[in-house]
């Protein structure tokens, strides 16, 4: 299975997307040759240079919680984003200041994507005093309340309801802003799912479903798993309209998360999102792999690869030199390197945080 | 054969009602399933329908007729040709209890010989007379009789007047006014936008509230009872008792969900489970369960203004009952204060929620024989106010605790163990307990009677920690 580069609207939806059809973009392309196809949206230097650096910044970060893991300082699980970082930040590129996030347990990327500190994310990988919730959490629990992150949660399916309600608490303000609730093809199987596809759409909350099929629900491919495996028509029996979006390229990413956030944020309820990606390593730290072939991967990796599609363009295109990578490379690392090297040597927390953050205090009346 | 109409029961707690209308007069034809008359409880209004066929020969209860018991015969009907006079003198064979057209039906009587009164009526005893809360109304205040319903319905109103980040969500809760009607009148002060229907959907609409008051807003989920809460009992405590430790203290979760909680009567098993003990076992929740209507409003008032996620557990008995509650619209009473509501000195009795009607009759019982026993409304059960009790059971150097919940694991057990931990120098016995049995609870409202505590049990409980015969 290729994966495809093309956008659809969910197949046959109910009333109130036929009201609100989703614009269809690109016809079905072949990958590879999208600089052929003229609706392929298109980046500035700027956009992808933009995107460039914050994927590849996602990517070193990822590689470098697994070289530690494997080194002892990480423990527990560790589900690392490497393959998928297009999609992350596509949206990002779509979403405005103000705008929720909420995802599952693959989170880094979402957390970084959304400016939190990378040194605060790996301290919190290594259970460090530093890390976002003072090591309480772990690679699976962290927030923001300042940049807006939700978490990072560890029950499959359950940032949907709640990102539901992220949207439900922007409908309830009015405040214009919308939430973006990402979870896998393996959650998109659980019931909430649908309780809160049902309530968005009955009650119209800004939010937006990002489903990341990145083929493989830990080690169930999407086919032994889902009876229906066009994952954008999910929402069809509410009338929710949905896409299916070639989610190894950035471009196509924000391009329909531009629309989607634009339908959510006027007032029209929830949009769906398929990303079609894929995930290079395991699904958690243990996992072997053995359920698909080492060519599946590689071909993946040489073919499908964001952020080398973003790195030919700037190449061809905006003949970007091989020092101007090396700058932008050697920038990455040094965050990288500086945030590891930070939750290394960062005390664990003190032996009294073991009894704090369990309940808040009631203001005095 | 004249027969009988007999004063239905709209729900199976349903003791009394209002005979509001007649829409048939005397000497009216009935056919089966006309509409008779419209009978209200503070609950619900309902329209009765005829089952039997015939002239209504005679209207025994009038119009607008209050405190109307069940299955007190209301009319009278007579066969076509039958002498309308006789029939209306009574002594009419009571027909079925008509029925009343809500789920659950009323079971009906079976024979004229055996009513439905006891089948229908609770199995708890009636309210006792010495539970008195004054101590804690602010000085002066005006006091007024409300049922637990009211107090519920009029702490969530103020609240919601003096912050506009609380809601209300859940199944029933505004259009149809509540499914036990504690919601009524908010969708009409505060309009759809804080007042919202859900689907029927636990475990989405929890999830939606919890995402919700992680932004800040304060939502009031209603379950319309926590059995259907077991479907969201995973929002309940890995997504709202949880996130806040696991966010290093950054993402509070100011939640209440409430509802009624245990048994009822003759609702079964799957919707008779009293859940004080599972929720009272998470660290990050706090778990309230009131007894009267003071508490109930002020406990819940306090539970909406509370950071954290909030389990406030009602009873469906209880909320037809009534108590004294101060006038006033700023009464709260404090999460985690148990209070003692009969001073005594022979026997510590612990309990909390409708534990407390046993808890209370046995002490009525009890003072007879010469025993006089403290009781002890725990009000909140996590966290635990133990230091009320120990300081009870120094004095009385004995305890039973009260619940209607399994024994195994349930908080009978940890108040017992809270006892050994802190005051087993001071126990003249072992600390006793009585619960509800360790079965699913049944139907048959023999069985069902015995699988709830009733005095009886904690009258010979405190008897046996006092080694009285």
């Amino acid at each position: 299975m290729a994966i495809a580069a093309r956008k659809t609207k969910a197949g046959a939806p109910a009333k109130a997307a036929a009201k609100a059809p989703a614009k269809t973009a690109a016809k079905s392309t072949p990958k590879g040759a999208a600089k052929a196809i003229p609706n392929v949206p298109t980046f500035t230097k700027e956009e992808e240079l933009h995107a460039y650096r914050e994927m590849l910044l996602i990517r070193r970060f990822e590689e470098k919680a697994g070289q530690m893991y494997g080194m002892g300082l990480i423990g527990g699980f560790c589900h690392l984003y490497i393959g998928q970082e297009a999609v992350v930040i596509g949206m990002q590129m779509a979403s405005k200041d103000g705008d929720q996030v909420i995802t599952g347990y693959r989170d880094h990327g979402h957390m970084l994507a959304c400016g939190m500190e990378s040194r605060g994310v790996m301290a919190e990988l290594t259970g460090r005093r530093g890390g976002y919730s003072h090591g309480k959490g772990g690679s699976m629990h962290m927030f923001s309340r300042e940049k807006n992150f939700y978490g990072g949660h560890g029950i499959v399916g359950a940032q949907v309801s709640l990102g539901a309600g992220l949207g439900f608490a922007n409908w309830y303000r009015q405040d214009g802003r919308v939430s973006m609730a990402y979870f896998g093809d393996g959650a998109a199987n659980q019931g909430q799912v649908y309780e809160s596809f049902n309530m968005a759409q009955l009650w119209k909350l800004p939010v937006v479903f990002v489903i990341e099929n990145n083929r493989y629900a830990m080690g169930t491919s999407v086919n032994r798993a889902s009876a229906q495996t066009d994952f954008s028509k999910r929402g069809v029996s509410f009338g929710i309209p949905g896409e299916q979006v070639d989610g190894m390229d950035v471009r196509a990413v924000r391009e329909a998360a531009s629309r989607a956030i634009e339908h959510a944020r006027s007032g029209k309820g929830p949009y769906i999102l398929e990303m079609q990606t894929y995930r290079y390593r395991g699904h958690s730290m243990s996992d072997p792999a053995k359920y698909r072939s080492k060519d599946e991967v590689q071909r993946m990796r040489e073919e499908h690869d964001p952020i080398e599609q973003v790195r030919g363009r700037l190449t061809r295109e905006h003949k970007l030199g091989e020092d101007e990578f090396k700058a932008i490379d050697a920038k990455v690392r040094e965050i990288v390197n500086d945030a590891a090297e930070f939750a290394t040597h960062d005390p664990e927390p003190d032996v009294s945080e073991l009894w704090t953050d369990i309940l808040l205090e009631p203001a005095q009346a | 054969m004249p027969i009988d109409i007999l004063m239905p029961a709209l729900s199976p707690t349903m003791e009394q009602g209002k005979l509001a209308k007649w829409l048939k007069a005397e000497g009216d034809t009935i056919k089966s399933g006309d509409i008779i008359a419209e009978i209200e409880t503070d609950k619900a209004t309902m329209e009765v329908e005829a089952v039997d066929e015939g002239i209504l020969a005679k209207i025994l209860i009038a119009d607008g007729t209050e405190n109307v018991a069940v299955n007190t015969p209301i009319a009278v009907i007579a066969a076509d040709g039958e002498d309308l006079s006789a029939a209306a003198s009574g002594g009419g064979k009571a027909a079925p209890a008509p029925q009343a057209a809500e789920a659950p039906a009323p079971a009906p009587a079976a024979a004229a010989e055996a009513p439905a009164a006891q089948a229908a009526a609770p199995s708890v005893p009636a309210q006792a007379k010495s539970y008195d809360a004054s101590s804690e109304f602010p000085a002066g205040a005006e006091v007024v009789s409300m049922t637990v319903r009211e107090a519920l319905r009029d702490a969530m109103a103020e609240e919601m007047r003096r912050d506009a980040d609380v809601f209300v969500m859940g199944e029933e809760v505004a259009e149809y006014q509540g499914a036990y009607k504690v919601t009524q009148g908010l969708l009409q002060e505060f309009g759809a936008r804080r007042v919202i229907d859900t689907p029927i959907t636990e475990h989405g609409f929890a999830g939606i509230g919890v995402g919700a008051a992680l932004t800040g807003l304060r939502p009031i989920v209603e379950f319309m009872t926590f059995n259907f809460a077991m479907q969201a009992i995973d929002h309940i405590i890995n997504s709202a008792a949880k996130t806040l430790y696991m966010s290093g203290g950054q993402m509070g979760c100011p939640i209440v969900f409430r509802g009624p909680n245990g048994a009822a009567a003759r609702v079964g098993a799957q919707h008779s489970h009293d859940y004080a003990a599972w929720y009272s076992n998470v660290p990050g929740l706090k778990v309230v369960m009131p007894y009267s209507a003071s508490d109930a409003k002020g406990l819940l008032k306090s539970a909406i203004r509370d950071p954290n996620p909030i389990i406030f557990l009602e009873n469906e008995i209880l909320y037809g009952r009534s108590f004294d509650v101060p006038k006033g619209d700023d009464f709260t009473i404090p999460i985690g204060k148990a209070k003692v509501v009969r001073p005594g000195s022979d026997v510590t009795i612990v309990s909390f929620g409708i534990g407390m009607t046993y808890a209370l009759g046995a002490a009525e019982a009890l003072a007879k024989e010469g025993i006089e026993a403290e009781v002890i409304d725990l009000r909140t059960i996590r966290p635990m106010d133990i230091e009320t009790v120990i300081a009870s059971v120094q004095k009385t150097n004995r305890c039973v605790a009260v619940e209607e919940g399994f024994p195994q694991s349930g908080v009978t057990a940890e108040i017992g163990m809270k006892i050994m931990e802190a005051a087993f120098d001071y126990l003249d016995a072992p600390v006793a307990r009585v619960t509800g049995k360790d079965v699913p609870m049944p139907y048959a409202a023999n069985l069902e009677k015995l699988a709830l505590p009733n005095i009886g049990e904690v009258v010979a409980a405190a008897k046996a920690v006092c080694y009285r015969a």
